[in-house]
């Protein structure tokens, strides 16, 4: 019984931690593509990633302050964005959905690579960038906090608060803009991109501005991820990430302005509670080590992503609070 | 995230591995203790009978120095003696390199050390580069590598052959290899408009059966190969029958089904970790070839066999969707299914057929892409990409066009490490999808109408 109260604890330390807000702020920026404009980005990550170097490669490599980082890889995210947009976004979703998962493995394999490693420093990654965001912590953050049953360092709780704040601000955003007039638009693209034509809106704009508006959420995920992390390695941003933030997405809901905020805690805590069950299992010897060691645990929890993710796709697409009505997309 | 630290781990030389092959084929996670047991009985018996590895491979977690001796060309270079000393001359140890070129010396403790490589015991097409000895430093608890360079005459006048056509022949077979995987990727998309993210896992699958019972069970390779693509067809219609018929029958929609197949990816593809772990292995055979000159360019024989099997394989598939009954419905299912349907074309009956071939193909392909690189959990996932690249290359849903364009992608990547290095080959690829998509998006045998 102590065991499980503990679990419960950890998954729920999980639920509301950095990772959570990684998630969000990856599904936000999906639900911006995905779940609102009917753009298929499986490369989410890439933008994340760029996010997090960002800060790491500006604030240890050039030696700039914290804040230009942040705003270098808001920029390198524009940038990005425009690069996957300027040729597919005329074509049929399924092209800018190759082209963005391509992006996503080429990106990390460029940055891990050797060519890379003066800026990226490759496979080691970056480390100690963050002590000018950690140094603004209202509270000691050397302090340990325990809050009901889970420990908390002092810098680990300043970065999951900001890391809510941002979760509640781009979460207010996106609330905004689909009851603005351009929020409809995007809406009206995704059901219909010839009609929306017809009426003499500049389809192709929109979309680009879609695709830009997400990608700086994901930038500002993989930067909360980073920070929190002390650190940035490409492979941290392995691409089954985006298909994490899809499924948290489709989970909560998609087309609704929470629906990712509230699929990504389900999501941490279910992986979590998943994870700290199974190894608590193995080492109770209640499933044998011959079937499953506590090394493949982590595996497992992808299998049971991606197996998550096709049932809720075939028998509830709109997910715990969507409608089925906005999520009946076709490919055009 | 979670698994980069064991990615990273996995893809790492483990040690010990001095062990022929049969000693790397003991290495699935559930079985660790009897894997220990089995490996230090190999190794005793190895360490005894070859004398080939040092005394104390117990303390194989203490310092030690290792290295691999090979080249392009050359393969794995064998029987090579390695000497190691202090500082102050006292032999630690003299070893050879095994058969697979590795060679590795446990050390007594963290400091300097001298590395002597005899270079008369190279074969004569490989030449030292640099300084017959090296000192490393060794830190507390490291597994130092040490390398030497060596050169087999690919770069530069040496062995007569053009770097440019070297990697053309390079590309060629590269290209091939995608091309009998991207066949299967374009003709499931063009009968069924599904975007099958999960096909990288039926070569996965391929290779790793493949290794399975050539390996595991002792099975020759090209029988154990036929049997892969048995099983990779079966998997194919499995995926046909279990997902993608019902899935279409409750009118799932294109986009639904295409985050459905990543899923799928998702799924297979960490099961296939868990089962056969993050480490890359080699088959059983046709490993440590040496490169036949031919002039202009050298070639392994398994190289020479996989250009030839894929050549031969696609010819195949090119004669039967021309000639047979089923590859022209196959034609007329991809070109429009209503007017197949109506002409009395059973159309799930083609799709069938369709993903059992795709799924053979896919085995094939991972088969011989286990044979140049290695078996490796997530081999399938990378050639993905730039299955995606040929056939976008050649227009989405043409069979012609996947070959075209897959064999442009392969020819493309290996010549850009002519310009580019080698680790960020797999960018220029994509790199180039992106380029084709800004110039002619629907492919060079496409047409506009199927881009939308």
């Amino acid at each position: 019984m102590g065991d499980l109260v503990n679990a419960i604890a950890i998954a729920g330390k999980s639920a509301v931690g950095f990772q959570a807000i990684f998630f969000a702020l990856l599904a936000i920026g999906l639900n911006m593509h995905f779940g609102y404009t009917g753009l298929l980005n499986f490369g989410q990550i890439a933008f994340a990633m760029l996010g997090g170097f960002g800060i790491a490669v500006s604030v240890t490599n050039w030696g700039l302050p914290f804040w230009v980082g942040v705003l270098i890889g808001i920029l390198a995210a524009v940038v990005l964005a425009l690069l996957l947009g300027l040729p597919t976004l005329r074509l049929r979703a399924d092209y800018l959905a190759i082209v963005t998962i391509a992006m996503a493995e080429g990106l990390r394999l460029l940055f891990r690579s050797v060519s890379a490693t003066p800026i990226t420093n490759g496979t080691q990654g970056i480390s100690a960038f963050n002590g000018d965001f950690v140094a603004l912590a209202p509270w000691a953050t050397t302090q340990r906090f325990r809050i009901l049953g889970t420990t908390w360092g002092g810098g680990e709780l300043w970065v999951t608060l900001v890391g809510w704040l941002l979760v509640a601000l781009f979460s207010l955003l996106t609330w905004l803009l689909v009851r603005s007039p351009w929020g409809r638009v995007v809406k009206a693209i995704r059901e219909d991109e010839d009609a929306v034509r017809a009426l003499g809106k500049n389809v192709y704009a929109y979309k680009m501005q879609a695709l830009v508006l997400g990608g700086i959420i994901g930038a500002f995920g993989g930067m909360v991820y980073a920070v929190a992390t002390g650190s940035a390695n490409p492979d941290q941003y392995q691409n089954a990430n985006t298909f994490l933030a899809y499924a948290a997405l489709i989970l909560g809901g998609a087309a609704r302005v929470l629906g990712p905020v509230v699929g990504s805690i389900i999501l941490l805590f279910i992986l979590q509670f998943a994870d700290t069950g199974l190894r608590l299992l193995i080492n109770n010897g209640v499933i044998p080590e011959d079937l499953l060691s506590a090394t493949d645990v982590a595996q497992l929890r992808f299998v049971l992503v991606g197996i998550g993710l096709i049932l809720l796709l075939v028998f509830r697409p709109q997910g715990i609070f969507g409608d089925r009505r906005e999520v009946m997309l076709d490919a055009r | 995230m979670t698994h980069a630290g064991d990615r990273v781990r996995g893809r790492g030389r483990r040690s010990g591995s001095s062990v022929p092959t049969t000693g790397s084929s003991h290495r699935s996670r559930p079985e660790v203790r009897r894997r220990v047991l089995l490996r230090l009985l190999l190794v005793s018996v190895f360490a005894t009978g070859l004398a080939m590895l040092v005394p104390g491979i117990a303390g194989a977690q203490g310092e030690q120095l290792r290295g691999t001796l090979q080249t392009s060309r050359s393969g794995p270079i064998e029987g090579v003696e390695i000497t190691v000393s202090t500082e102050s001359g006292e032999e630690v140890d003299t070893v050879q390199t095994d058969d697979e070129g590795r060679w590795e010396v446990d050390l007594p403790g963290p400091g300097v050390y001298e590395v002597t490589i005899n270079a008369d015991d190279l074969p004569d097409s490989v030449e030292l580069t640099g300084e017959e000895s090296r000192t490393v430093t060794v830190d507390p608890g490291r597994r130092q590598p040490v390398n030497f360079p060596l050169d087999d005459g690919s770069r530069g006048a040496g062995g007569g052959t053009i770097p440019a056509v070297q990697l053309l022949v390079d590309g060629l077979r590269f290209g091939l290899l995608i091309a009998i995987t991207a066949v299967g990727l374009s003709l499931i998309f063009g009968t069924t408009g599904l975007t099958n993210f999960a096909h990288g896992e039926l070569v996965t699958i391929g290779a790793v059966v493949a290794w399975y019972i050539n390996v595991r069970g002792g099975v020759p390779l090209i029988p154990a190969t036929l049997i892969a693509m048995v099983v990779g067809a079966g998997v194919g219609a499995l995926n046909e029958l279990g997902l993608w018929r019902p899935l279409r029958r409750r009118g799932t929609g294109l986009v639904a089904a295409l985050v459905v197949s990543i899923g799928l990816s998702l799924a297979l593809r960490y099961l296939i970790q868990i089962v056969y772990g993050g480490f890359s292995n080699p088959y059983g055979q046709y490993q440590a070839q040496r490169a036949v000159n031919y002039g202009l360019f050298t070639l392994t024989n398994r190289s020479l066999a996989s250009i030839v099997i894929s050549l031969a394989v696609l010819l195949l598939v090119a004669v039967m969707l021309q000639r047979t009954r089923i590859g022209k419905a196959m034609r007329a299912v991809a070109d429009n299914r209503d007017l197949a349907a109506s002409s009395g074309i059973n159309v799930n009956q083609v799709i069938l057929v369709v993903w059992m071939m795709g799924g053979a193909l896919a085995a094939l392909g991972g088969v011989l892409l286990g044979l140049s690189d290695q078996v490796q959990w997530d081999m399938g996932f990378r050639l993905l990409l730039l299955m995606f690249a040929g056939v976008t290359l050649g227009g989405l849903g043409t069979a012609y066009g996947a070959l075209v364009g897959s064999i442009i992608v392969g020819v493309f990547v290996q010549m850009s490490t002519l310009v580019i290095p080698s680790d960020v080959k797999y960018v220029a690829g994509l790199l180039l999808l992106i380029v084709i998509l800004v110039i002619r998006p629907q492919g060079i045998l496409g047409s506009r109408a199927r881009i939308g």
